[in-house]
């Protein structure tokens, strides 16, 4: 079902920005227009703009949030995560566990 | 008189005249009407649903800027289950196929999964769980969850400590049944508490309720509650609410859940008790019919949906797979009907997710 569900209607993920989106979503209640708008404007793009995986690809390995290609080098898991975090202004549990591990 | 190649319910091929495929358009809507007590689509969008359902094309899909987050439930289990989930029999890691959804098949949000898919069997395999997250939120960048079915029937004789409310019902032991359904309850938060918070303290996003009153009221009440203790103990852990029915159960009959009988409830009264214990996220289910068109299940779950995302404080993702939401029921769901629903569900339901 995820093929079909991606197609028609999904945002993709860290393909573009639909984890940023889900996590406003989640961590705020924000429905999808108030989520995408504020994504939109922490990236300083327009809300399409956030679903377009060509804007979208460039963008995630300059601000070092994660791609969905291998890149050596580029920051994935913890480290993207943290860098979400700062573009978001949110708390990440997995990095508040992290930081509390490493005591950083 | 021209035909236009849609579904029924079971997902087998039809075609129908646009006469016919209005008609059920209008029962269905009719149906969610009359049993939810929701308001009736507008013309305006009855003309939006059957322009997607007759659309030519073997694929729809909103418009650009009309995207909507798309969350998982299941977690791995879509790939290593069998048949009974919908899985492909492919024994793939839990670690690979949480990076799998998130780099190749578009997932905005994952989840870990226990093969049994319920809280109960969690418990004795806690630390063996809270690892695996650990090692897996060390890798993936989307949210990630752990999922798992709240599921109060295992709660009840042959599988768990209380009687069977069926087995009590059939002998005229009403209350002795009452009494097993809320001991349930009591028990089920319990163990939610103890499953959810530990899986939190292991670095995961959130937790993820499936398959929520799968069991009945006593099912609904006991997560509600576990819902509110998670809430309690991790105030900024995310918290998805996904049902199992259109409408409660009412195997107790009269439980209740902040002073109001959580039995019989349709989505978008259900949607007013989760985010009330705390749920960040809301996942209606409304139930496919397989004697009827597609159509007519479309327009029935679209007027359902539609009134819940309305009603509601939280974001909704209604729940989309083999015979929710409009999609027909079956293990393989045909593209073509997957999408219809889709779309529908996005630009006439207005979700804010599936």
């Amino acid at each position: 079902m995820a093929v079909p569900h991606y197609m028609a209607s999904g945002m993709g993920g860290i393909r573009s920005a639909g984890d940023l989106v889900a996590r406003m979503q989640f961590s705020k209640n924000m429905k999808i227009k108030d989520a995408k708008e504020y994504v939109a404007k922490k990236l300083g793009i327009s809300t399409l703009e956030i679903a377009d995986e060509h804007v979208m690809r460039e963008l995630r390995e300059e601000l070092k949030i994660g791609v969905v290609t291998g890149v050596p080098g580029a920051p994935r898991g913890i480290a993207a995560k943290m860098n979400i975090e700062k573009i978001l202004n949110t708390k990440i549990n997995s990095c508040e566990k992290f930081r509390k591990m490493t005591r950083l | 008189m021209t035909q236009f190649y849609t579904r029924m319910g079971d997902g087998k091929r039809v075609t129908m005249a646009k006469k016919e495929i209005m008609c059920d358009i209008e029962d269905g809507i009719a149906d969610a009407v009359d049993m939810g007590g929701v308001p009736a689509l507008s013309q305006n969008e009855i003309d939006m649903l059957f322009e997607i359902i007759s659309n030519k094309n073997r694929i729809v899909g909103v418009e650009p800027g009309n995207e909507v987050v798309l969350s998982y439930d299941i977690g791995q289990l879509d790939f290593t289950g069998d048949n009974g989930n919908s899985g492909n029999g492919v024994d793939v890691g839990r670690l690979e196929s949480a990076l799998l959804h998130e780099r190749a098949l578009g997932a905005d949000t994952f989840e870990l999964a226990h093969a049994d898919y319920s809280i109960k069997p969690v418990k004795p395999v806690i630390a063996n769980e809270m690892q695996t997250m650990e090692e897996i939120q060390n890798e993936i960048v989307a949210p990630f969850f752990y999922g798992a079915m709240p599921n109060g029937g295992l709660y009840y004789a042959p599988d768990g400590p209380y009687g069977n409310p069926a087995d009590l019902m059939r002998e005229f032991k009403i209350e002795e049944a009452m009494t097993a359904a809320e001991l349930t309850a009591n028990h089920l938060a319990k163990d939610i508490e103890y499953v959810a918070t530990r899986m939190v303290t292991a670095g995961a996003d959130g937790f993820n309720f499936d398959t929520t009153a799968s069991a009945g009221d006593a099912d609904f009440v006991g997560t509600l509650k576990g819902v509110a203790a998670l809430r309690r103990e991790c105030p900024n852990t995310y918290i998805m609410v996904g049902m199992a029915g259109e409408s409660v159960m009412g195997i107790h009959g009269s439980i209740e859940y902040e002073g109001k009988i959580v039995a019989g409830t349709y989505p978008h009264q259900q949607v007013v008790f989760a985010q009330k214990a705390g749920a960040n996220v809301f996942g209606p289910v409304v139930n496919t019919n397989t004697s009827k068109s597609l159509a007519w299940n479309l327009a029935r779950s679209v007027t359902f949906v539609k009134e819940c995302v309305k009603v509601a404080k939280i974001p909704c993702h209604v729940n989309m797979g083999m015979g929710v939401g409009g999609i027909p029921m079956c293990e393989t769901a045909p593209l073509d009907a997957v999408t219809r629903c889709n779309k529908a569900m996005v630009e006439i339901a207005k979700v804010d997710g599936i």
